[in-house]
């Protein structure tokens, strides 16, 4: 190779064999075990390490802790509520979501990067003020509360007030899910279905949606999922009425108020869980799908 | 062309129409009822109080030292995670090795846990008899109740923004402009700075914004681990949460409001940023 004078002072030269071709694979195996090493430790320390925590502190002496937060007052019934609300978040949402995703993909109107706008507000809001707002447009002293109430119509304080929380929250979830999946999806075999006589209708249900499918129940379960752990916008317009409008994640900022460290634990293994299945079972979702469109 | 014939297709364009006008006015009516409607609602309930709510609430030290607080956090989280976002963002995008859908996964955690469940993991390895808690008592280092877990609990919940919005791009980008780099004779360092970091800025100040936002909002791991003293460890998610428990309403208001412009800020900066992104990405 090059003269000595071409050699950088860096490249070490004491080993024999050693040449700039080896310092640079030294290097590059540096960069890679530095790169490594600083992610994993990133990663255990702030992320591994603490779920280790919650489930062998939750299951360190079997199910005995999980027996009793179930056991414990409205416990059962928080979990049963919970998932109950979050399954009709995710069915409303999957409707409207779909709607809307469809709606701005396929269709041109005035405002259309308005609406793209406004849908990705809940994506910035934090969620404490969401429920904030709902307080300030249904709470009993606003206008719009105050006539509901007076129709007898109860949405603070009570599960009306939770579903609105949570469609507000997982609306945008849904829509991003679904639409990059609608852009990729290729108009012109919709339009061969409609040369062929197929109503409007008849092209959605059998060449759209079989495509939209997966990506459909993608943001359904990402929803649900989002939905069950929801705290700051539900805190705001839960009560604390068991198996009304208590629901899990308050249900364990009590059971760590009366000093039940285990049974919290326990009790929230079962709720991430659920909800960590879900999220990786929808990540396979929409990588097959990107994979399939590639 | 019959006149039947006509008519089936001024009456197929009529309900094309139909089908258009309904669908759309669905989709505005919802996202009009179920966003735009309480967004009205909140600023509605902020400017009833009139002007003198504003300034004596704003003039409050307890909370002007809530936004700082939650400054100081969301400045500390987004620095942590933008730059070891960029790291494990780089190793998953790539680095092959066995175990590496493990590693995507523990990054992607943070995402499905609830933030009660994040303040009850930092009670367990910092609270009473917790995995941590004889070692920092021993040096005399206050962890839980006291801003170090609140900043921990906060990092924890924003760790996947930076981490799924650069993969993508580092996938996309590969890696033939990096080795061309390398080949000129740029070191590392000078290939990371001038060649990667340049060609995914935008997805990078994506990840940062989007971060940036769930920080600043956060409440319910932050409500766990804070001693909830007024003016020491209270974050401006945690003043008015207090405000509302104590029927001060209407300050409550005024501070919701305030996070409320700074997240459209933030959400403005976001549709840029992705807008480019994009661009970036076709080019």
């Amino acid at each position: 190779m090059g003269t000595p004078t071409l050699l950088r002072p860096s490249v070490p030269s004491s080993r024999k064999g050693a040449g700039p071709r080896a310092a640079v694979v030294a290097r590059a195996a540096a960069t890679r075990w530095g790169l490594r090493g600083t992610a994993l430790l990133y990663l255990g320390l702030l992320v591994a390490l603490p779920t280790v925590a919650v489930v062998t502190r939750g299951f360190g002496s079997g199910l005995v802790a999980l027996r009793d937060a179930l056991t414990t007052l409205g416990g059962r019934q928080a979990l049963i509520l919970t998932i109950e609300l979050a399954g009709l978040t995710a069915g409303i949402n999957v409707v409207f979501g779909t709607v809307l995703a469809y709606v701005m993909t396929r269709y041109r109107f005035a405002g259309r990067k308005l609406l793209s706008t406004i849908v990705d507000i809940p994506f910035a809001i934090p969620t404490l003020v969401t429920g904030v707002m709902l307080r300030a447009l249904y709470g009993p002293n606003a206008p719009v509360g105050g006539f509901l109430l007076r129709h007898g119509i109860h949405v603070i304080f009570a599960q009306a007030g939770i579903l609105l929380a949570l469609l507000f929250v997982t609306l945008p979830l849904v829509v991003r899910t679904v639409q990059p999946v609608l852009l990729e999806l290729d108009e012109t075999e919709e339009e061969a279905a409609r040369v062929l006589g197929a109503s409007r209708w008849v092209t959605f249900r059998k060449v759209v949606l079989p495509r939209i499918r997966s990506g459909i129940v993608a943001g359904g379960l990402l929803a649900f999922a989002r939905a069950l752990g929801e705290f700051g916008a539900v805190v705001m317009v839960a009560g604390n009425l068991i198996g009304k409008t208590l629901t899990a994640p308050v249900f364990i900022t009590e059971l760590l108020s009366q000093q039940k460290p285990d049974q919290a634990a326990a009790f929230a293994t079962i709720l991430f869980g659920l909800s960590f299945v879900l999220v990786l079972v929808t990540e396979r979702l929409v990588r097959v799908k990107h994979r399939e469109a590639a | 062309m019959s006149a039947a014939l006509r008519e089936a297709r001024l009456s197929s364009s009529i309900r094309r129409r139909l089908v258009h006008g309904g669908l759309s006015a669905a989709a505005v009516l919802y996202v009009g009822t179920l966003v735009l409607a309480p967004l009205g609602g909140i600023v509605w309930a902020a400017v009833k109080g009139g002007w003198s709510t504003w300034t004596s609430t704003l003039s409050q030290p307890d909370v002007l030292h809530a936004y700082l607080l939650t400054g100081v956090i969301t400045g500390i989280t987004v620095v942590v995670t933008g730059v070891f976002g960029v790291v494990v963002a780089l190793m998953l995008a790539r680095d092959r090795f066995p175990g590496r859908g493990i590693v995507s996964a523990v990054a992607d955690l943070p995402l499905a846990v609830s933030p009660v469940i994040v303040g009850l993991m930092a009670v367990l390895l910092f609270g009473n008899g917790g995995w941590f808690e004889p070692w920092f008592t021993a040096h005399g280092v206050q962890i839980i109740y006291a801003v170090p877990s609140m900043v921990l609990v906060t990092i924890f919940i924003s760790i996947p923004f930076v981490v799924r919005e650069i993969v993508p791009v580092l996938q996309e980008l590969g890696v033939s402009e990096e080795e061309a780099a390398r080949t000129l004779g740029a070191s590392s360092f000078q290939t990371f700075f001038r060649v990667t970091l340049k060609n995914i800025r935008w997805g990078l100040l994506y990840g940062i914004a989007l971060s940036t936002a769930r920080a600043m909002g956060e409440i319910g791991a932050v409500l766990i681990v804070s001693s909830l003293i007024q003016g020491r460890t209270e974050t401006a998610p945690l003043y008015i949460y207090r405000a509302f428990e104590q029927n001060q309403d209407p300050a409550g208001y005024v501070v919701a409001v305030t996070l409320a412009l700074v997240s459209i800020v933030l959400l403005a900066a976001i549709e840029i940023f992705k807008r480019r992104e994009e661009k970036g990405l076709q080019t």
